[in-house]
Formats: structure tokens, C-alpha cells, sequence
């Protein structure tokens, strides 16, 4: 069976979740390999991580010469760790450096490119993708039809399946060219963590917009009393009262929750972009017209200042 | 210095969106207009260009837009020449129809580099995504062809000399990047306002050089782009059935918020 590769994410060796789903989707194509591109005394404790979800090699690429610089030398190392197994498909995070990574990849390899496939399953070996387009209205399928089928595959796209894999460490040394370490890191901000699960992973979200008239108290009031994370709509990024990373929509994240309550949120094409493929839908919206409104599953015609505190009060009675 | 914006001509996001039977975006029977997204790079070139223009040391800065699509997509570029870039470029052949993301960078790469034979190009800025495809990888693969590095995602871009350096807001942390040009440079919509026409700007427009290339100006073998030669393939389109409305309330002296718990339980999210 051919070695599927999949490229680790990580921050500085810490796996993060959508390595598990990767690898579980890997599975169904062939063999899974891990590329663990980072610190190489961390690539034995990575490897102990992703054997149980059925890597059976970790392919270890030391980035001690190309940290800092942009993803064109981890799409050179790539490169050279594909053309040594030639694998059956790569399968990348679809996140913006994932994406990146395999844009460079699959000009770099020839081969075809699928972004952000919400389900990956195989016909007869070969990958067939699943995506959602045109702001959640259509969902499309499509193939890979030269080269080595590469697919950035968006988080939450499959539940982890642990499956115990060998998980032998091999170190690869690559080759990085002076010409791709032109964009280079010089400085880092690290953001506060907020302690709410991370919005791309989340099982429940409570979003707002223009309606909360910058006070998202209500909003995280609601998100922690339901253990969800805290969105926003564009609007309420533009006025400067949230930073962008929390904006849900065609220019921020594209979520898919079980549960989504938009608070104050209009519902314009754009928001409606990044969250209309969530299971269940709830809106809290003063304008009974809001188009949010056509969405949902369940409306309250109501203003948000005054029903979010209730619900939340409500909700932590229940919870007792 | 040259700056080329690449402006993408795309399907009202506002309008009915479809595909036509072979799959590929209906780019005709639905209303286009220059993408969102591509507003934001016009913006930042064009300021790049004033501010250059009040510096003592008075570096000339000209902004040209760079288009490949279809006949219609004219009118994107036009809008590009309304909001003040100095001249235009659109690369328009029938061949080019169906393209996949690599296709559409050898076009743009192959433009990039004929537009450079007379005084070089420095920058090439695009927009975060397209508004339709929004697959956001055609800067990295223009990059890659061109064997530029990129620097993508900016909120803020300053230049100073051949040295460019922006900030980008990453998920984790808030990022400073620096590159030399040339470069493939995207801008997000966190960047700035994009500006609107003025009337001045489209009388002017009217005037401004538009050259219209096809494949073998720039080069491409018509083999090499279009439907039959994408990577890609796609399979099957389903319009999402429309999610059905469900119950909504009035909220009247805390009914509302009653209301919304006991839907939350019965769902099972308490």
C-alpha cells in the first residue's frame, strides 16, 4: 500500500488536533506517514503521539536553518520527502500557511490541488474530495487528475479514529535553497490565550455583531455558560471592538459547529459565508426582518442586552 | 517602482451563483464585477503610490492592474483604472475558459514577466481570496513560478526602498514580516477602506492605456490552460437545499430568553 503523507501541525511540537483527523482520513487512502517539520528532539515525542492515531513512519525534518522564514522552505522539504516515496496523496491543514504551503507544492510537483475539503473518501485508492462553495450554497466534489493528489483539509472534516501505527522515526534531511528564505519573521506577538476553546474546533459558538453595541459581556457571558467560543461578525471587527481573529465570515473563519448563536448579527452573504453549514442555528436579533432570521432553527425577536443575561442565568440554573 | 495588481472578475456574490453543466463557474449568465477582496490591493498600491508621491526623495511609483478573464471582465479592470491605477492589462483568449489555480498563475506569471521586460516589476499585490473560488493559493503559486517570495495576509504594508515589510494577525500571534523585492505581496480587508470612483476618476479612466493580450503574446501554449488541461476535476455540484425556517419568538418580559434554554435543552447543548 502507498504511504499517504501528512504534514504535522503543530506549535513548537505540540501536535494540534487536525493532525488526528488528517492521519484518520490518511487511512482510508493508504498508509499513513507523518512529516514532523520542527525541532528534531521533539520528533520522537511527536512520533509517540501520532502512532496511535496509525502513522506508521515519521518522516523528522530538522528546521533549525528555516525557522523564521515563510512557508517556501517547508514546501522544499516537502517536495524532496514526496519525490523520495512518492506517495499516493498529501494531505495539508487548511489554514492559511497549510494553504500556502501546498500552493508552492503543487506548482513545485506538477500535480493537482483541492483546498479545504470538508470529507476526503477514496474511490478505488484515488481521493475524492468534498467541499463547500459559494458561501455554503453548493457543495461540490472533484477529483485530482495529474500528479500526486494534494489536498488541504479543513479541521473538524473527520472525528480522530485512534488505530495503533509503528511510528518509526526516520530524520530527513533536506535541502533548503537560498531563494526560499526570502520572506522572513522578525517579529512575533503572541495573542493572550483566552481560555475558551479555539473557534475552529469549537462544539458551540456565540457570536456578535453591530447589535451589541461594542459590549460582548452578554455574548461571552452565554459562550461560557454553554462551554462554547466567543465569534464576531464583521461588523463588530470593523468598529475595532473585537480583534479580527474572531471574525466568522468570507474574510474571517469558516465554522461548522454543532451549535451557532449569532447575537445582533444581521445575517449579510458574507457572515452567512462562514457559518451557514452549522448543524443547529439560533439568532437573538432586535430587527424581526433580519435575514439572519431566514436561517435558523430557533429565533428570539428580542434585544440581546436583556435575553442573553436571562438565557445565561437560565442555563446555569439548569446546569445546577 | 512598478507595482502590477492582479484584479479578478468574478460572480456577484449577492447574485444567484451557479455552475454551468460542464462544472465550471457560469463566469456570463450571472452579473460579475471586480472581486471584493481585489478592492483592498488596488487601495494599498494606490496609497503606496501617494505616498512615494510625497516623499522628498520623490520615487515614482506606477500602479498597473493586471486582469486575466473573460471579455466582460473589462469591467473590473476599468473599475481599477476608475479608483486611479495608471494603466491596465487584461489577458483575455478563449482558451484560457475553465482554468484551474495553477493554470491561472502560468497565465499571470507569463503576463507578470512580459509586463517586466521594459523597467522590471517590483511588487505584485493581490487580494486575501477571490470572492468565488476563495481558495486563496494563486499568490503562493505566482510566487513559486516566478521564484518570489511571498509575504501574504497583510494588514499593514509599509515599503522602504526595495524593503517591504507588513503585519499580519495570525490566529496565535501578530506577526511583522520582512522581504526584498520582487515580491508576491496579498493584502487582507483588514488593510484599509478601499476608495470609491470619483467622478474625476472615471472621466480619467477613459483615457488611461488599456492593452489587451492574448496566449501567444505572452507566450502560453493554449494546451497548457483551460478546462481540458486543470489538474483538477470536478465531479458534481449540489445546491445545498435551503435550510427551512424554524420557530421564532417575541421576546416579552424575559419569555425570549426562557424560550431559548428550553430549545438549548431539548437539543441536548445544556
Amino acid at each position: 500500500m502507498s504511504e499517504v503523507l501528512v504534514l504535522v501541525d503543530h506549535v513548537d511540537g505540540a501536535v494540534r488536533k487536525p493532525t488526528y483527523e488528517l492521519l484518520t482520513i490518511a487511512k482510508r487512502l493508504g498508509e499513513p506517514s507523518a512529516v514532523f517539520i520542527g525541532e528534531v528532539g521533539k520528533g520522537a515525542e511527536v512520533a509517540e503521539k501520532v502512532k496511535k492515531y496509525g502513522a506508521e513512519k515519521v518522516y523528522v525534518v530538522d528546521d533549525a536553518q528555516i525557522k523564521g522564514y515563510l512557508v517556501a522552505p517547508k514546501a522544499e522539504a516537502l517536495q524532496q520527502v514526496a519525490e523520495k516515496v512518492s506517495p499516493a496523496a498529501i494531505l495539508i491543514p487548511s489554514n492559511v500557511e497549510g494553504k500556502e504551503i501546498a500552493g508552492r507544492l503543487a506548482i513545485k510537483l506538477e500535480s493537482g490541488l483541492i483546498t479545504d475539503a470538508v470529507d476526503v473518501s477514496a474511490d478505488g485508492g484515488a481521493p475524492v474530495t468534498t467541499q463547500s462553495v459559494f458561501a455554503g450554497n453548493y457543495t461540490v466534489t472533484a477529483k485530482v487528475t495529474k500528479g500526486t493528489p494534494i489536498i488541504t483539509v479543513k479541521p473538524n472534516s473527520a472525528a480522530p479514529q485512534e488505530s495503533e501505527g509503528a511510528g518509526s522515526v526516520e530524520e530527513f534531511s533536506a535541502e533548503i535553497s537560498d531563494s526560499a528564505k526570502g520572506a522572513q519573521i522578525v517579529a512575533t506577538q503572541p495573542r493572550k490565550a483566552t481560555g475558551r476553546p479555539d473557534l475552529n474546533e469549537a462544539a458551540i459558538i456565540v457570536s456578535g455583531g453591530r447589535g451589541t453595541g461594542g459590549d460582548f459581556a452578554p455574548v461571552e457571558g452565554l459562550a461560557d455558560a454553554l462551554g462554547g467560543a466567543v465569534g464576531a461578525s464583521r461588523a463588530a471587527v470593523d468598529s475595532g471592538w473585537i480583534p479580527h481573529s474572531f471574525q466568522i465570515g468570507q474574510t474571517g473563519k469558516t465554522v461548522s459547529p454543532q451549535l451557532y448563536i449569532a447575537a445582533g448579527i444581521s445575517g449579510a452573504i458574507q457572515h452567512r459565508a462562514g457559518m451557514q453549514t452549522s448543524k443547529t442555528i439560533v439568532a437573538v436579533n432586535k430587527d424581526e426582518e433580519a435575514p439572519i432570521f431566514e436561517l435558523v432553527d430557533f429565533g428570539v425577536v428580542g434585544d440581546l442586552k436583556t435575553v442573553l443575561p436571562a438565557a445565561t442565568d437560565e442555563v446555569n440554573k439548569r446546569k445546577g | 517602482m512598478n507595482i502590477l495588481v492582479c484584479v479578478k472578475y468574478v460572480p456577484d456574490a449577492t447574485a444567484d451563483r451557479r455552475f454551468e453543466d460542464d462544472n465550471t463557474v457560469d463566469r456570463v449568465g450571472v452579473d460579475g464585477l471586480l472581486s471584493e477582496l481585489d478592492e483592498y490591493a488596488v487601495e494599498q498600491a494606490l496609497q503606496l503610490k501617494e505616498k512615494a508621491g510625497e516623499a522628498s526623495d520623490g520615487q515614482s511609483v506606477e500602479v498597473t492592474a493586471l486582469c486575466v478573464g473573460p471579455e466582460k471582465a473589462v469591467d473590473a479592470v476599468r473599475k481599477a483604472l476608475q479608483m486611479g491605477a495608471d494603466k491596465a492589462i487584461h489577458v483575455v483568449d478563449d482558451a484560457i475558459a475553465g482554468s484551474d489555480a495553477a493554470a491561472t498563475s502560468l497565465v499571470l506569471a507569463k503576463a507578470v514577466e512580459k509586463a517586466g521586460s521594459e523597467g522590471g516589476v517590483d511588487l505584485v499585490m493581490c487580494g486575501m481570496a477571490s470572492t468565488d473560488g476563495s481558495m486563496s493559493v494563486v499568490p503562493a503559486m505566482l510566487a513559486e513560478r516566478l521564484s518570489w517570495p511571498q509575504v501574504t495576509m497583510a494588514s499593514v504594508v509599509e515599503t522602504q526602498g526595495d524593503q517591504v515589510r507588513i503585519k499580519r494577525d495570525g490566529d496565535t500571534a501578530t506577526e511583522v514580516i520582512g522581504a526584498t523585492m520582487p515580491l508576491v505581496l496579498s493584502v487582507t480587508d483588514q488593510s484599509g477602506e478601499a476608495r470609491y470612483p470619483s467622478f474625476k476618476g472615471i472621466m480619467a479612466a477613459k483615457k488611461k492605456p488599456l492593452e489587451t493580450w492574448s496566449l501567444s503574446d505572452i507566450g502560453v501554449d493554449a494546451g497548457e490552460v483551460g478546462l481540458s488541461a486543470a489538474w483538477t476535476a470536478v465531479e458534481d455540484t449540489t445546491e445545498r437545499p435551503p435550510r427551512s425556517q424554524g420557530e421564532i419568538v417575541k421576546d416579552e418580559d424575559g419569555s425570549g430568553a426562557i424560550a431559548l434554554t428550553e430549545f438549548l435543552a431539548a437539543k441536548k447543548f445544556i
